[in-house]
């Protein structure tokens, strides 16, 4: 086990490395065939020339090979990795930071990320937790009785779920439930506020911190939701009849301890790594539940920066998100390990 | 095994000691599957007895290993049903029992070694833990008492260490070692009848040798009666007592060990022996045997084997099924033509 | 020990022929097992409802993609804002936009760019991912090490937020506003590429790892058989199926990624015409009209999974273990 882990550490770093470069190099290419992404936050009006070159120099814009179409900028990438070193994700054209981490204890410190950060991990918590219960549960029972009717309706509800793209998903819900659904609840007096303004509200509300983040959650959670499902589900379905569980039954074992232990042990090891990986779903399904819902969190933000033409803002949040997912990635890697004794003695 | 003396495993309702150990009588099993209903078993008979080493021989599809499993009562239904016999445990028919007393006769009174032991033994357990659960599920033990008998069973099949490898997994044990955990597995509640599912044949040919003589002598110590299911003549001719042969889900010939291979009755026996390459004709052409087994969902009328066999007639394309010809008390053979395949007058 | 039995016949009756065992003729068996697959997929799918339902579907889909003439007369450029937002009629049978652009014209010519990227991205995609993982999968060694990096560097950004970054930053450049329809279309689809063909590529690599040491490749390469002749006669046609099941999903899923990177501002812009900058563009007036919204989702989403559907049904056929 230790050496796995020794082992996982090591490649951990070049990986971190290359995804790093990679999102470097892409956007870099992306701003030399845009051009200086500066002159748009102005709009139609034409800046005064200093204060171009003022901003362009103070957000890292100037180094001349962001003009030669193609150029790997390798110094401009050494920077950027001393930054983020630093826990320096850049600013925005206010300079404003993206992130400081000070901003967690001192409103004075506050940068976009702290703030928006707290929003993004209630959502986050509530979507996962309806993932994992819901999902393992209806996958589950769908397994242990392949072609029953329990098993169709999770198969064809997960394949619809799984074609509706979740912007569509979540203009849906929040139109026909929080909208409309909604106002029928509010027009009715004896339903508590909580239940009619907070839960099917249509938007994220101060008031209302946990009750109003409850469907954008679902609608963030449905996705990977219906992909558990299924995979549980085929999971299952194959563990039951793999040999060992023969055996299990062979050696008189009760049905619930047959099922119980010697099959949803092993189903459940790649759906514990799905879930691991579900987090990175997360990251682009809050860019949109947050955007539907306007939850100020750091999904939102990430809109925001495509919207006002902000790259800078944009890379450094997603830089951060990066390191989030390659971490997560790391941690799931190491609980494969944990669950499965096949990898762990490699 | 120390404290043999108290027998702590359950006791089954209307069991007669006196009866045979184990009667399977007129055993149908089908496979109702979307290509057709595959009929695996086509009533088949037999009898073990404590002490003696039954040998079932027969290609793959065959149906012994389908047999197996309807005796221990672990088919997958669907797509596997009985539809009829009996399955007599010491006079009891195992059949009309509710499910709790069949899964207290397994590993109990019956119990099974799978042929492929990395994929027969659970991969995220240690070998501890699955024989431990034995007697933790079965006898109430705790967790520590199970572990201690466990590296007693794993003892008595001679794995070296036993102490420190009862806590491995099994993918860090070798093929053999792993069929010798499988094999304590199953002896660890002294079962009264072991059934053997091809326990070799995922084995090197060395290794097997060395497990085939571990589960006689087991089996010659505790007086176990042993169902020993194969595809290799090889196998069965150091260990068996009987030989049935097994076609198309029936038994074609029944006979005493030294019988099948001195005198085989059928034309399938015979052509399975003849296909076994000999050092003595070396240099010639070996005599495989024709064609394919027939598909389960469309058996041939009459004898099944009758497009692959040598002897075939008019008599033999046609019901009735040849019905198993006494030849003397112990040897039967289900061919019309028995003498001739004899070669007796 | 020997197994009389078994080498005296075979463990799968009814697929093999007695004669022609594997590895007997290197030619024979590849071709034959190739064949008899997709065959016996064929004769699967022409029964499968769904299956049918789905092609159909996309085949009508494409047809407004490929001819949008053939469904509308109206230039769906040609609105008058006197005609702003209204119902459903005779005239107009999805009602006009806010601008009073004709919106069943819309809808038809929204097909073409939805379309034309995922079929880029996936040609893309299937293509290069299946080049770079056979080359890997085949030659090894430091080809292998190299391409199996690339792929795990691109796998470590999600793909979404990947190709969100890319477009956000191209957003104001000149290729994703052209007054012709296909110079978006292209920006979009390569992002789509350069980061969609590792998923083929592993899967591919993974297929010919498993192809490379089946006796019939050993014997043809005993045979003498050129590394080019092993790749493409022999590995490729027993390797591709589950990239042919992964690339008629994707087309689904790249045509759902358009909208998603449209909605959020960073795939096409108007005046640009596609399913996805009909729902964006139409969002802010989905409670009075419904309809603005409720006619491209209707269009959308039944596309997206009947391309899925398509593609489990293929997988389901192509699947010989599940039969």
């Amino acid at each position: 086990m230790g050496r796995y882990i020794v082992r996982r550490l090591l490649q951990f770093i070049p990986t971190v490395l290359g995804t790093l470069f990679l999102l470097h190099y892409l956007t870099t290419v992306g701003i030399q065939l845009t051009g200086n992404p500066i002159r748009a936050l102005f709009g139609d009006k034409r800046p005064a020339p200093e204060t171009l070159a003022a901003l362009t120099s103070r957000l890292h814009l100037d180094d001349p090979c962001l003009k030669q179409k193609g150029n790997p900028c390798l110094g401009l990438f050494r920077e950027r990795l001393v930054d983020i070193g630093q826990l320096d994700f850049g600013t925005n054209f206010r300079f404003r930071p993206v992130f400081d981490w000070r901003g967690f204890f001192d409103r004075a410190h506050a940068s976009i990320i702290t703030d928006a950060l707290p929003y993004t991990i209630k959502i986050t918590i509530i979507a996962f937790t309806i993932e994992a219960l819901v999902g393992v549960f209806i996958g589950m029972r769908a397994g242990m009785k392949p072609g029953k009717s329990l098993d169709y309706s999770v198969k064809i509800s997960t394949v619809m779920v799984i074609s509706v793209p979740v912007f569509v998903l979540g203009i849906l819900i929040q139109q026909f439930i929080t909208r409309d659904f909604g106002n029928f609840l509010r027009g009715q007096e004896w339903i508590p506020e909580v239940i009619s303004r907070g839960v099917f509200g249509s938007a994220y509300k101060q008031e209302f911190p946990f009750a109003s983040l409850i469907i954008p959650g679902i609608v963030l959670g449905m996705l990977s939701l219906a992909t558990t499902a299924r995979l549980t589900r085929t999971s299952v379905h194959e563990n039951m009849r793999a040999d060992y569980v023969r055996t299990a039954k062979a050696k008189g074992l009760t049905h619930k301890r047959v099922i119980g232990v010697h099959t949803l042990r092993n189903s459940l090891i790649p759906v514990a790594t799905n879930l691991g990986l579900s987090i990175g779903g997360y990251m682009t399904g809050a860019i949109i539940t947050e955007t539907i819902f306007n939850v100020p969190g750091v999904g939102n933000q990430t809109a925001r920066a495509i919207f006002q033409g902000e790259p800078a803002v944009l890379i450094g949040i997603t830089t951060m998100l990066v390191l989030v997912y390659l971490v997560a990635n790391l941690l799931v890697d190491l609980l494969y390990a944990v669950l499965d004794p096949r990898i762990r003695y490699e | 095994m120390s404290d043999v003396s108290v027998d702590m495993s359950p006791s089954l309702a209307g069991v007669k000691m006196t009866a045979p150990l184990l009667e399977v009588e007129e055993l149908k099993v089908e496979f109702r599957t979307r290509a057709g209903i595959a009929k695996a078993i086509n009533g088949v008979s037999f009898e073990v007895n404590s002490g003696e080493t039954l040998a079932i021989l027969g290609e793959s599809g065959c149906g012994k290993s389908v047999t197996a499993q309807a005796i221990m009562g672990i088919l997958d239904t669907p797509p596997g049903y009985i539809t009829g016999g009996q399955i007599r445990y010491r006079g009891v028919d195992l059949l009309k029992r509710t499910d709790e007393e069949r899964r207290l006769v397994r590993a109990n009174k019956i119990a099974m070694i799978f042929q492929d032991a990395l994929s027969a033994l659970n991969p995220v357990f240690t070998v501890g833990f699955q024989l431990a659960e034995l007697f933790r599920k079965h006898r109430g033990m705790s967790r520590a008492d199970g572990k201690k008998r466990a590296v007693e069973l794993l003892d008595l099949v001679k794995i070296p260490a036993a102490r420190q490898r009862v806590s491995d997994f099994p993918h860090q044990f070798s093929g053999g070692m792993r069929q010798r955990v499988m094999i304590a597995m199953s002896l660890a509640l002294d079962p009264e009848l072991l059934i053997a599912d091809e326990p070799t044949t995922a084995l090197d040919v060395t290794v097997q040798a060395q497990i085939m003589s571990l589960l006689a002598e087991l089996q010659r110590e505790r007086q176990m009666g042993m169902i020993l299911i194969t595809h290799d003549m090889g196998v069965v001719a150091d260990v068996a007592d009987r030989i049935n042969i097994m076609y198309a889900g029936r038994i074609v010939e029944k006979a005493p060990v030294y019988d099948i291979y001195a005198k085989p009755s059928h034309p399938y026996t015979k052509a399975l022996l003849e296909s076994i390459p000999r050092v003595d004709l070396k240099g010639q052409q070996l005599n495989v045997i024709r064609g394919l087994p027939p598909n389960l969902t469309r058996i041939p009328a009459g004898c099944a084997f009758n497009p692959r066999c040598r002897y075939v007639r008019d008599a033999c394309k046609v019901d009735p099924i040849p019905p198993l010809y006494e030849i003397k008390p112990g040897i039967s053979s289900a061919c019309h033509f028995w003498k001739e395949v004899r070669g007796d007058d | 020990m020997s197994d009389p039995v078994t080498t005296a016949t075979s463990d799968n009756p009814a697929v093999i022929p007695v004669q022609a065992g594997p590895g007997v003729n290197p030619q024979g068996p590849t071709q034959e097992r190739a064949a008899s697959l997709w065959s016996d997929a064929r004769r699967e799918l022409i029964r499968n409802p769904i299956f049918l339902a789905s092609v159909s579907f996309i085949l009508i889909v494409s047809s407004m993609a490929i001819l949008p003439s053939m469904w509308t007369s109206k230039n769906p450029r040609d609105c008058d804002i006197k005609f702003a937002k209204l119902s459903p009629s005779a005239e107009h049978w999805f009602g006009t936009n806010v601008l009073g652009c004709d919106y069943y014209s819309h809808a038809i010519y929204g097909a073409r760019p939805s379309l034309s990227i995922a079929l880029i991205a996936t040609t893309g995609v299937t293509l290069i991912g299946v080049v770079l993982g056979m080359l890997a999968g085949f030659f090894g060694g430091w080809v292998d090490t190299l391409i199996s990096r690339i792929i795990d560097m691109i796998y470590s950004l999600p793909f979404l937020l990947g190709a969100l970054v890319i477009l956000g930053v191209l957003r104001q450049s000149d290729l994703l506003h052209s007054d012709q329809w296909w110079p978006p279309v292209l920006v979009v689809a390569i992002v789509l590429i350069i980061l969609g063909w590792v998923g083929v590529a592993r899967i591919m690599r993974g297929s010919v790892l498993s192809a490379k040491n089946l006796d019939y490749v050993l014997a043809a390469k005993s045979l003498g058989a050129s590394n080019s002749r092993l790749m493409f006669r022999h590995i490729l046609p027993n390797a591709i199926a589950p990239v042919v099941v992964v690339a008629t999903i994707s087309l689904g899923g790249y045509i759902g990624a358009e909208a998603t990177l449209t909605f959020l501002g960073a795939g096409l812009q108007p005046p640009a015409v596609s399913w996805g900058t009909m729902i964006a563009g139409n969002i802010d007036y989905f409670n009075e009209y419904k309809y603005l919204v409720l006619i491209p989702c209707g269009l959308l989403v039944p596309t997206v999974l009947s391309f899925i559907l398509a593609g489990d049904a293929l997988r389901d056929a192509l699947d010989p273990k599940l039969r």
